[in-house]
């Protein structure tokens, strides 16, 4: 098979090749800081416009997303974006604006932002929102600090384990991890909901609280979820929604009403801000009444009412909660690339638009489960809500959840997720978000129905898949070992 | 499957071998794992553990996992060259690939070899 390579950009790279031509400095030249605070090299690569612009549209070209076609990437929430998001934060109001500048000349900005934490608010039912988490782990991290800061304040400091599902995404635990709490795992029954004689037994005064994903990574909306929060409160826990799957419940559910105390969003996800090629992401946090008081500082909020009458009234500026945990990013979130698509697209739905939202969301993924249900064993098989997870496994066969992905790519589909949750073998999580319509639903089913049949009759079309890409199966297992992530090597690394 | 009779099993997959207190984990693990990229000992000679405490992490490239003591005791020994070498948990789980020696280890709640063989049949399917 035909593989074009193209090379890194630093082995495109030429001493004294350059993009710009600077102008002779016309101010007066200083010293340098001392040698020991720079860098000996700084290997930039070193190229014409040219050579860079014709570099990344080469590379974009291998790429595939959700511009070109289905994307099932399960708890991703891999939507279309909306390209009116595009235009609305490139507006120059908005785009050429300085976190700096005196609150009186961005006006606009902060309106936006306001607004925004007041739109999250009233979408999830918490009292208080902060927009500055940079995604969605971060955003984790600063609502595990305001759960530790809440029973550091009451003088309840016996309290360091965090719950966690079995089937909760890897950041949870990370998160607890980097506040030096320890997680203690609680397993799922066999419908897929928090197992509560295990929950029951695990609460006790030494917890700061449970971490949940409701609906959780399984596509399940936990059906005792009243009374899971119920006995997390009653040891005096705090209860923290992982808001990643909130695409299903927008205008059905509000987890500030379940009795969620905090709760992520991930822009990125819900509310059509792209994402994919590793940022950037937006991850706001909502807070109960409990926790109002320590949200990171500062948040936008009315300095100044105003006349009615007066057309520039109110005043938004800046405010800081009154047991806040301070700061949690430079600035203010990811604002034009986060804040103001995401409050496009909820200024686009509306109320109504947003139900809309969750409803197909839900509709999607029951019709492709359904279709998929008899060919595929569905481990955890009841009414989903915005995803469900397959097993990539047929009895007295060798093919596994890898080859049937990778053969998903020849029939010009993204894969699912792979491998996730881990609590379902050989798993392949599907969701199909809200924006694709039957067709596309039914060419996937089609194509997954194709490949179990092939999995029968031809296993090595799928053992050998993909074959009809830019590039074959990678060798995962070399890439993971060799920790080398370019054909460029220093001089001094060239002769090991 | 490969299940050494003269070993004991967990039901998170660790072996225990109670004659040289050497721990790993089991063939079956590593083939539900498969191909393992990267494995760290979280404990140190001299340290104590208890059963259940996490004395390893280990990565595939499908998952990455924490390996739980099957026993309690002192770290007699850890097997350092196991970090540079993490493909030996999948060529040679029982040998090369131990982890950490138990002195004087009394193993938790543990299968023979039989049981474990049961206990992973009833998971295939």
């Amino acid at each position: 098979m035909a593989t074009i390579i193209e090379p890194t950009i630093f082995e495109l790279s030429s001493p004294g090749r350059r993009g710009v031509t600077m102008p002779a400095s016309d101010v007066p030249e200083t010293a340098l800081p001392p040698k020991e605070l720079l860098r000996s090299e700084l290997p930039l690569p070193e190229l014409a416009e040219v050579d860079v612009v014709r570099h990344y549209v080469k590379l974009s070209k291998f790429n595939y997303s959700v511009d070109d076609g289905f994307y099932p990437l399960g708890s991703c929430t891999m939507k279309y974006n909306p390209k009116i998001n595009e235009d609305t934060c490139r507006l120059p109001g908005f785009l050429f604006t300085h976190p700096l500048q005196p609150i009186e000349t961005v006006q606009g900005n902060l309106a936006l932002m306001y607004e925004l934490q007041e739109w999250l608010k009233e979408i999830s039912g918490f009292a208080g929102v902060t927009l500055q988490p940079a995604a969605g782990a971060h955003g984790e991290f600063t609502g595990v600090l305001m759960m530790a800061a809440y029973h550091k304040s009451r003088g309840d400091t016996k309290r360091t384990k965090m719950l966690i599902p079995d089937a909760a995404h890897g950041t949870n635990p990370a998160s607890v991890g980097m506040l030096g709490m320890s997680v203690v795992t609680i397993p799922s029954d066999e419908r897929g909901n928090v197992d509560l004689k295990a929950l029951e037994a695990a609460c006790d005064d030494t917890v700061v609280g449970m971490m949940l994903t409701n609906p959780n990574t399984l596509g399940m909306f936990d059906e005792n979820i009243e009374k899971v929060i119920e006995l997390v409160h009653k040891c005096g826990g705090l209860m923290y929604g992982d808001g990643a799957n909130l695409n299903a419940l927008l205008g059905i559910v509000r987890p500030g009403d379940l009795g969620f105390d905090v709760m992520h969003f991930n822009l990125h996800k819900t509310f059509s801000v792209p994402h994919g090629g590793g940022g950037p992401g937006s991850g706001p946090v909502g807070v109960s009444q409990t926790l109002v008081d320590f949200l990171p500082a500062p948040l936008v909020g009315i300095i100044e009412e105003g006349d009615d009458d007066d057309e520039t009234a109110p005043l938004y500026g800046f405010v800081t909660p009154k047991n806040s945990i301070g700061r949690m990013k430079a600035f203010h979130g990811h604002f034009g690339g986060g804040l103001v698509r995401a409050y496009t697209y909820i200024a686009m739905h509306g109320p109504d638009g947003l139900k809309d939202i969750a409803q197909y969301a839900v509709l999607n993924a029951n019709y492709l489960q359904a279709r998929l249900r008899g060919t595929y064993h569905i481990p955890y098989d009841r009414i989903c809500m915005h995803e469900f997870v397959a097993e990539g496994r047929f009895e007295g066969s060798d093919v596994r959840a890898l080859d049937i992905s990778k053969r998903l790519m020849d029939y010009g589909f993204h894969p699912p997720t792979n491998y996730f949750p881990l609590i379902v073998p050989e798993a392949l999580m599907i969701e199909p978000t809200e924006t694709e319509n039957k067709d596309a639903l039914d060419r996937f089913a089609d194509a997954l129905i194709k490949i179990a049949e092939e999995a029968r009759t031809q296993p090595d079309l799928l053992h050998n898949a993909p074959s009809t890409t830019k590039f074959g199966r990678m060798d995962e297992v070399k890439a993971a070992r060799e920790l080398v992530l370019c054909c460029w090597l220093p001089e001094d690394y060239s002769d090991q | 499957m490969n299940i050494p009779t003269n070993l004991k099993y967990t039901k998170s997959d660790e072996w225990f071998d109670p004659s040289t207190g050497a721990a790993g984990i089991t063939d079956y693990a590593q083939g539900q794992l498969s191909d393992i990229v990267f494995v760290e000992i979280l404990v140190e000679a001299g340290e104590e553990v208890a059963v259940g405490k996490p004395i390893a992490s280990v990565e595939s490239v499908k998952a990455s996992a924490e390996i739980y003591s099957p026993a309690a005791g002192k770290v007699s020994a850890v097997n350092k060259g196991l970090s540079e070498k993490p493909e030996l948990i999948n060529s040679d789980p029982y040998g090369e690939a131990w982890m950490i020696k138990i002195e004087g280890g009394a193993a938790g709640d543990v299968m023979d070899a039989a049981a474990y063989e049961k206990y992973c049949e009833g998971r295939t399917h």
